[in-house]
């Protein structure tokens, strides 16, 4: 595969997303790995047709609940018991109860913020430049056209045969998409 | 549909009423939406607005410059009322705030099809209804140069902030709520600034438009996990928007304040804060819609829907002030009994019967199909709704702090020309940064709108 280097992979377009999950699924049964779908809204059905995995955003999510949560707690029990003492009536310095509203608090925000910036770190985003955005008419994946890209580093990769399969599906203006 | 036509509220009619207009394709409603931000012109009247509502705002900052120079003491606030405008003006703007919230994270979860096209501008209402809020106890502080005295940081004199005050869990439940928000917003935004930088034409604002959408490009694999994400952010708002107004009603509930120490107050603090925000909702949607022609997307089953919660809010709200009412009543205790007279019969008591008559009288016109149909009246509602609100918290704040336990800690509060600058300042910021996200960003979500016109079309196959 000489030209590997030079390309990224070859993109048909679909004017529907039923057409895409077809496409997606043919070219999966070709015994293609290395396929991507874009799409300008998240299409029902397609990330099974692609075989994604469950994702780790919500183990992400867990991670920096917990962590927000005993965190937090921890650290108001050493503020009050532990580092600045108060002695107001002889009342008890680790006053739980009164702990819990900052408790939840944090532990929301710490879920939140893992699951935002998890969610953009495992998307590897913010990357600005893609080979995809290459392609003239892929300015059309954000509203409304859908695209699906073999791409070159897939071990079966060979540009006349996916042209092929993606002729087959009915994809129309197949493209190859250089790398840069 | 001639013969033997249904009645008007009958479930067929509401089936027929559509959460968008018909004949709309993924390629029209992006050309729509995006249309408003990038190749519509600026008109006069958006000037005007802007012009008015940033006047206001320059207002705003010389009442806050002039309270900085002088003190809390240009406001009407003395002992025994220390509370005044301020705290009155904090609950109701971070109230307002609820309602985008509500849509954005349980509609969602609820998986109620009508909020797509609403919930965009009603989340960022949400950030700048509690940007609005966030100045009040700042600036309510006297020294707001110090205001990060209340956040946990390691200082020099070893001081730590005291974790067992409502007024600390208030400061991190603001924030948190703040910065929640915030990246709601933003993670929705993400795949709409990226058609943004798509179909811009200018160069600057691919750029600007291209940084902020990190690069989004549709990838099914991003999708696949943004949509995780997406919904735990929703998982989470939901306890949080529960949470915050639960916290700012314990500010007045751990007091031991007549009329303030009720284990009722946190339920009827959220419903209060629902039923106002739906009711700035409404207040907004409504130009909204008519300006920028969108009464194909933002249809009368958006507005009947916000007008019937803001009946249910609005009954729950009647219900927790009978039971305040009751409980005074039933507990026996001369104080509270005392708050109940004073209410009735005291020096603020037209403030409590207009608070009656717009809170819980009014509204029940909503009942009628009719009158929640009537866009007008519905205008006028939500303006009489978040009027209503207004003076609930004006009527809890000063009624108890005017008649505390002793006759001789007795007093009265009547704001100064500074505190209502301060406030109908506050509302010019709102209006000023509403005025600049229409122009600036989509009013409403496109990606969720495709996703929707994608849904309805199944439908019709």
């Amino acid at each position: 595969m000489p030209h590997s280097s030079r390309i990224y992979g070859v993109m048909g377009e679909f004017d529907d997303p039923h057409e895409l999950i077809h496409a997606v699924e043919k070219i999966r049964e070709a015994g293609y790995r290395h396929v991507n779908a874009y799409s300008p809204f998240p299409v029902e059905g397609l990330s099974e047709a692609l075989g994604l995995k469950r994702n780790m955003v919500p183990f992400v999510c867990l991670l920096g609940g917990l962590a927000g949560g005993l965190g937090g707690f921890f650290f108001q029990y050493w503020v009050a018991a532990i580092t600045y003492p108060q002695n107001v009536a002889g009342r008890p310095l680790n006053s739980w109860p009164a702990f819990i509203p900052v408790t939840f608090e944090l532990t929301i925000l710490g879920a939140s913020l893992a699951a935002v910036f998890g969610m953009l770190a495992l998307n590897k985003l913010p990357q600005p430049h893609h080979p995809v955005f290459n392609v003239p008419r892929f300015t059309h994946a954000s509203s409304d056209r859908f695209f699906v890209c073999i791409e070159a580093k897939d071990p079966k990769f060979q540009m006349d045969h996916c042209a092929r399969i993606l002729q087959e599906v009915h994809a129309h203006h197949i493209v190859e998409v250089p790398r840069d | 549909m001639s013969a033997g036509q249904p009645p008007l509220d009958s479930p067929e009619i509401r089936r027929l009423t559509p959460v968008i207009g018909p004949g709309y394709t993924y390629g029209s409603v992006t050309d729509k939406i995006s249309a408003i931000v990038l190749t519509r012109p600026t008109s006069f009247g958006w000037f005007v607005g802007f012009s008015i509502a940033f006047s206001l705002m320059g207002m705003l900052a010389i009442a806050i410059g002039w309270l900085i120079i002088k003190g809390v003491g240009i406001w009407g606030i003395n002992i025994p009322i220390g509370w005044g405008f301020a705290i009155v003006n904090f609950v109701w703007w971070i109230g307002i705030g609820h309602a985008g919230t509500l849509i954005s994270a349980i509609l969602f979860l609820l998986n109620q099809k009508w909020r797509t096209s609403i919930n965009r501008f009603a989340e960022a209402m949400t950030l700048f209804a509690v940007a609005c809020a966030g100045i009040f106890p700042l600036i309510h502080t006297g020294r707001p140069w110090m205001a990060f005295y209340m956040f946990p940081y390691p200082s020099t004199m070893g001081l730590w902030p005291q974790f067992r005050s409502p007024l600390i869990w208030d400061v991190f439940a603001v924030s948190t709520y703040g910065t929640v928000s915030l990246m709601f917003w933003f993670v929705g935004l993400i795949p709409d600034l990226a058609t943004l930088r798509d179909r811009a034409v200018k160069k600057p604002l691919k750029i600007i438009y291209g940084m902020l959408s990190m690069g989004w490009r549709g990838s099914a694999r991003h999708w696949h996990r943004y949509q995780s994400a997406y919904l735990l952010l929703a998982g989470l708002a939901t306890p949080l928007v529960l949470s915050v107004h639960t916290v700012v009603s314990f500010d007045f509930a751990i007091a031991i304040v007549p009329g303030w120490h009720t284990t009722i107050f946190p339920p009827y603090f959220v419903a209060g804060a629902i039923y106002s925000g739906f009711a700035m909702v409404l207040t907004i949607a409504i130009p909204l819609r008519k300006v920028y022609a969108l009464e194909d997307f933002i249809t009368m089953r958006h507005l009947d829907n916000m007008a019937k919660v803001m009946l249910a809010t609005g009954l729950i709200v009647a219900y927790g002030y009978f039971f305040e009412f009751f409980l005074s009543l039933y507990s026996g205790n001369k104080f509270d009994v005392f708050l109940v007279q004073q209410r009735l019969h005291g020096p603020y008591a037209p403030f409590y019967y207009a608070l009656i008559l717009c809170n819980i009288l009014l509204p029940q016109f909503l009942w009628s199909y009719k009158m929640r149909h009537n866009v007008a009246f519905l205008f006028v509602m939500s303006i009489i709704v978040n009027i209503g609100m207004w003076l609930e918290r004006f009527v809890i704040v000063v009624i108890s702090l005017t008649r505390d336990f002793v006759p001789s800690a007795w007093g009265r509060y009547s704001p100064t020309v500074w505190d209502w600058a301060t406030f109908i300042g506050t509302i010019g910021m709102f209006v000023t940064l509403l005025f600049l996200f229409v122009r600036v960003l989509p009013a409403i979500s496109i990606a969720e709108m495709r996703e929707l016109v994608a849904e309805t079309s199944e439908k019709e196959e």
